[in-house]
């Protein structure tokens, strides 16, 4: 690979010549998740999303690290690595820095993403690369049989914490968000459409796109999320973000959320509370505050977002660093080693 | 000193008796803060300029600024020129600069007999001796017997002589060095002009500062011209070393030039991710100013995260390469492992430093040799390779890179802190010269037929399909992989046949293998032994014996592993064989359970690099 071919990259990917349907995104690979899993929805949302975009198969790359979600490569006709434990996100950087031109997906989940992988998650949602980060959130490990993750709740009973755990859970997108992800956005493995537009956003936002979803394990957690997923609940515990929309939530559309000095709250239209009282959503606000927020509204007490939180601009660390290549060949000229060595002192033995 | 006598051109009138010397060996040291590194450099870059050949021995602490005046706050830098070649800093030094009474006492005993001592003498008050812990004054009780001892006022002399210049007594005192300097020039005759040229481009920006270092080197080389004190001066001519332009380098400038140069003899951009880390830091930064050749350099998170970027970007075509010394190295064996399963060429640099854990970031050790062999879970054998000289770390460089692109593996490339900091004349090559190392990627597929990842040349090697080719799009990953095809796979007879296979792969890089050469006698007596950066003081200590008419021979291995074909063949002909090692003996361990021989180690792990006579005498010891 020549310096030109990497840094002439396009920004944009040239869609496939033929048109891909979503099945040509699947590799010949068996799928071996758990029956009733909710990684096969998830899957088949990222073909689609795929095919929409009609995204070259060959300019595609998913990385992943280690557990049941990141087996996800092995199921997708692209280029792939199914890499160790907690380092997709390093080695996504290291592809994306020297090939700006391929699509780049990092797949993690909560014990990957979280635990073993936490630093490197934290570093490259700040650098802002432009990849995507799907984080399938569980609250346990699966792959390993059932131990509590980063993001059990308090006194969740498993095999290493017969007595409820007593660790305080991470909140992913508050994380994330402390880390000025650029695009930052929450769906559930069965909202299929809900799910295809929050990655299609994902992948069609310029720097790190970073997506949670709520992804039930059917042997190890089943109905951690039931509170979101069920047809009775869902609309009572679930608000969905639309940028520029008063936040409103309940099957009857007549809750909603509202700013107390610092603090948001639940309020019940009518009775001289209208939607103009309202906290809107803004998800281009410069300063990540009204974000965080939302991110600290959790079941129990508050209906969970889903949708995109944030989706700002800054600038691409794989564009910066091309660039300087770029700079320091136009400032200095294209380098050349048989003058650089010779730069200095030097002398010359007959 | 006034100004007028300041700045008048040297002149060289010879009537001072000038002896002609083979060879000398100069240390200054003082404190952490005194600019002795930049003192021992300008000697050396001045003296591979007259000719001679040069080899360097900088020693700092770890402390960036240790409390000054202290005997941990020591830096020393020592350097041997010569008219002949020489392979080491030297044992012992022929003149000592002692900037205060830490730097004396800690020195002191590296100098030789009768060898000359120049001393700050107005540092040496009772405030300078209480810091440095001395009960009494070195000069005064006994310490410095036997030596030619100069007291001169280098503070005094130095104030005096950039006194006009409004300077304030602390920036007058940053001149102390090139006072020290302009002295041992004098004393070696030495030219000024490439240390004057050195001032204008490192101070240029500060007019006074700048003629400050010049007013104070002048007044250095005056003070010996024109005082009583030196009976003789010295001049060393210069060495016959094999025509061509030469420079001086160090082994990590050296290693970063080799990198550069390799990426472009196979057409791949350098993609360079590294942790900062003593003493393998400064390759980080000399590539980090090549943008203009098409360099990358990432800065991870840590280490973890180097060298996983650095598989990512092999993943992508670059040529992926990550540098650390030993912790860090510990901290990627399980992303070494991934590289080694998903076969992709990559480079891990070593900069081996005195371990275990922090040990002595700064001082040099070889004790990583097991770990870069072994240091990773399961079967995972790869290729180690071992510089011998700072030059060296040029050539290695291009030879890693070749068999990591040639056999799909990462490579371990070790070198340590006495090649990263030293230096030595290297014969600058001409790219041209050069041969191309061979990168071959698959192109798009257009047979329909599935592309085979794991699909073997007569190397064993598999492709190096890059993303962005249509039609070969694959998976690849930690987990073990039916063979040909590439798929996961948990049969196990296919795990023993894969395990069988990595290992064959890095085995047949021997059959291609310059075979190892021997110096000296091709049988009986002693053969010398060693690897990596003891070449120096082990050949010098064969030469030595062979003045003696003694049966020695040195063997040096460069391949660690696989090592070279020809290797058992010369082991069996000599009647002892000595493994000098500065660690516990780990190539020996290798040696003993690849050979069966009784070979004999030379072990060493002060920090310091081996003395000449260590060797010579444990040679000797076997003869």
């Amino acid at each position: 690979m020549s310096t030109d071919v990497l840094t002439a990259a396009p920004s944009v990917i040239p869609a496939a010549p033929q048109r891909l349907t979503p099945n040509d995104y699947a590799s010949s690979q068996d799928v071996r998740w758990c029956p009733g899993c909710g990684d096969y929805a998830i899957l088949a949302q990222m073909k689609k999303v795929l095919s929409n975009l009609q995204i070259p198969r060959e300019k595609l790359v998913f990385v992943s690290g280690i557990g049941c979600s990141s087996r996800f490569p092995y199921y997708l006709e692209t280029y792939g690595m199914h890499s160790i434990h907690g380092r997709a996100p390093a080695i996504a950087t290291g592809l994306k820095a020297v090939r700006p031109d391929l699509s780049v997906w990092v797949i993690t989940g909560d014990g990957d993403g979280l635990s073993i992988g936490g630093n490197h998650l934290l570093h490259c949602i700040r650098r802002n690369l432009d990849i995507n980060i799907i984080l399938f959130n569980n609250r346990i490990y699966g792959l390993t049989k059932g131990q509590y993750s980063p993001t059990s709740l308090v006194g969740k009973v498993t095999k290493s914490s017969p007595m409820g755990t007593i660790d305080h859970p991470l909140h992913i997108l508050s994380v994330a968000i402390g880390c000025e992800a650029t695009f930052v956005a929450r769906s559930v493995d069965v909202y299929s459409q809900h799910l295809g537009m929050v990655l299609q956003r994902a992948a069609e936002h310029r720097g790190t796109s970073f997506v949670e979803v709520y992804q039930n394990c059917v042997v190890f957690n089943d109905g951690a999320f039931d509170y979101a997923t069920e047809r009775e609940s869902r609309a009572e515990w679930t608000l969905e973000l639309e940028h520029g929309k008063p936040l409103v939530f309940g099957k009857d559309r007549d809750k909603g959320i509202r700013l107390n000095g610092l603090e948001p709250e639940v309020v019940t239209l009518g009775n001289g509370i209208t939607e103009k009282d309202l906290l809107v959503h803004d998800e281009k606000a410069p300063q990540p505050s009204l974000a965080y927020l939302l991110t600290r509204m959790h079941y129990p007490e508050f209906p969970e977002p889903i949708g995109v939180f944030r989706a700002v601009d800054r600038p691409r660390y794989d564009e910066q660093l091309n660039a300087q290549v770029q700079m320091a060949i136009e400032k200095q000229g294209p380098g050349d080693l048989d003058a650089l060595f010779r730069e200095g002192d030097t002398w010359r033995i007959e | 000193m006034g100004d007028s006598q300041a700045s008048t051109v040297i002149s060289t009138a010879p009537h001072k008796a000038v002896v002609e010397l083979e060879s000398a060996t100069v240390r200054f040291c003082g404190d952490s803060g005194d600019g002795m590194q930049l003192a021992g450099s300008q000697l050396t870059n001045t003296s591979a300029l007259v000719g001679n050949d040069v080899a360097t021995f900088p020693d700092f602490p770890a402390e960036i600024r240790a409390p000054r005046g202290t005997r941990a706050g020591v830096s020393g830098f020592q350097i041997h020129f010569a008219s002949k070649r020489i392979f080491t800093p030297g044992d012992q030094v022929d003149a000592l600069v002692a900037m205060n009474p830490a730097a004396l006492v800690t020195n002191i005993q590296d100098l030789v007999p009768g060898g000359i001592l120049v001393v700050d003498n107005d540092s040496f008050t009772k405030r300078d001796l209480q810091i440095a812990g001395c009960n009494s004054n070195p000069l005064e009780d006994g310490t410095v017997d036997g030596y030619q001892v100069f007291r001169v006022d280098i503070t005094r002399l130095t104030r005096l002589a950039v006194k006009e210049l409004g300077l304030s007594t602390k920036e007058a005192d940053r001149c102390r060095n090139f006072f020290a300097m302009g002295l041992i020039f004098w004393l070696y005759d030495r030219p000024l002009e490439p240390t004057l040229r050195f001032i204008i481009d490192k101070f240029g920006r500060r007019p006074d500062i700048a003629e400050a270092n010049r007013r104070a080197l002048l007044a250095g080389y005056n003070y010996g011209e024109t005082t009583e004190a030196f009976a003789h001066r010295y001049s060393v001519d210069p060495a016959r070393l094999p025509p061509g332009l030469y420079r001086n380098i160090t082994g990590n400038q050296a290693l970063a030039w080799g990198l550069m140069a390799a990426a472009k003899l196979s057409r791949c951009d350098l993609f360079y991710a590294s942790y900062p880390i003593t003493p393998a830091s400064d390759i980080l930064h000399e590539l980090a100013r090549r943008k203009n050749f098409g360099v990358r350099t990432f800065q991870a998170e840590d280490e973890i995260a180097a060298v996983t970027a650095a598989i990512g970007a092999a993943f992508g075509g670059a040529m992926g390469v990550t540098g650390t010394s030993g912790p860090g190295l510990s901290l990627k064996s399980e992303g070494i492992g991934l590289a080694v399963m998903t076969e992709l060429p990559l480079l891990i640099i070593d900069v081996q430093r005195a371990g275990p854990s922090t040990g002595m970031p700064t001082k040099t050790e070889q004790a990583d040799l097991l770990q870069a062999m072994f240091g990773r879970h399961g079967e995972c054998p790869l290729p180690v390779l071992a510089a011998s000289t700072p030059a060296d770390c040029f050539d290695i460089a291009l030879e890693a890179w070749r068999i990591a692109v040639r056999y799909m593996t990462p490579v371990i490339l070790l070198s340590d802190a006495y090649l990263a900091n030293g230096s030595e004349p290297w014969r600058i090559p001409s790219m041209s010269e050069l041969p191309p190392i061979e990168v071959e990627h698959p192109s798009a597929a257009s047979d329909g037929k599935p592309f085979q990842p794991y699909a073997r040349n007569s190397r064993l090697a598999r492709p190096w399909a890059v993303p962005g080719t249509p039609g070969l799009m694959h998976r690849l990953g930690g987990l073990e992989k039916q063979d040909v095809t590439g798929a996961v796979s948990y049969d196990p007879q296919n795990h023993q046949h894969m395990v069988d296979l990595r290992a064959k792969k890095i085995a047949g890089i021997a059959k291609e293998l310059a075979p190892l050469e021997v110096e000296g006698p091709s049988e009986g007596g002693v053969l010398v032994l060693g690897w990596g950066g003891t070449y120096g003081a082990l050949a010098t200590a064969v030469r030595l014996l062979w003045q003696n008419g003694q049966p020695v021979a040195h063997a040096h291995l460069r391949y660690l592993n696989p090592l070279p074909a020809n290797l058992s063949h010369i082991l069996a002909r000599y009647d002892r064989v000595l493994v000098p090692e500065l660690n516990a003996g780990q190539l020996r361990k290798l040696l003993r359970a690849e050979f069966l021989i009784d070979a004999v180690g030379l072990n060493k792990t002060t920090g310091r690099p081996f003395a000449v006579r260590e060797v010579v005498e444990a040679i000797e010891n076997l003869l």
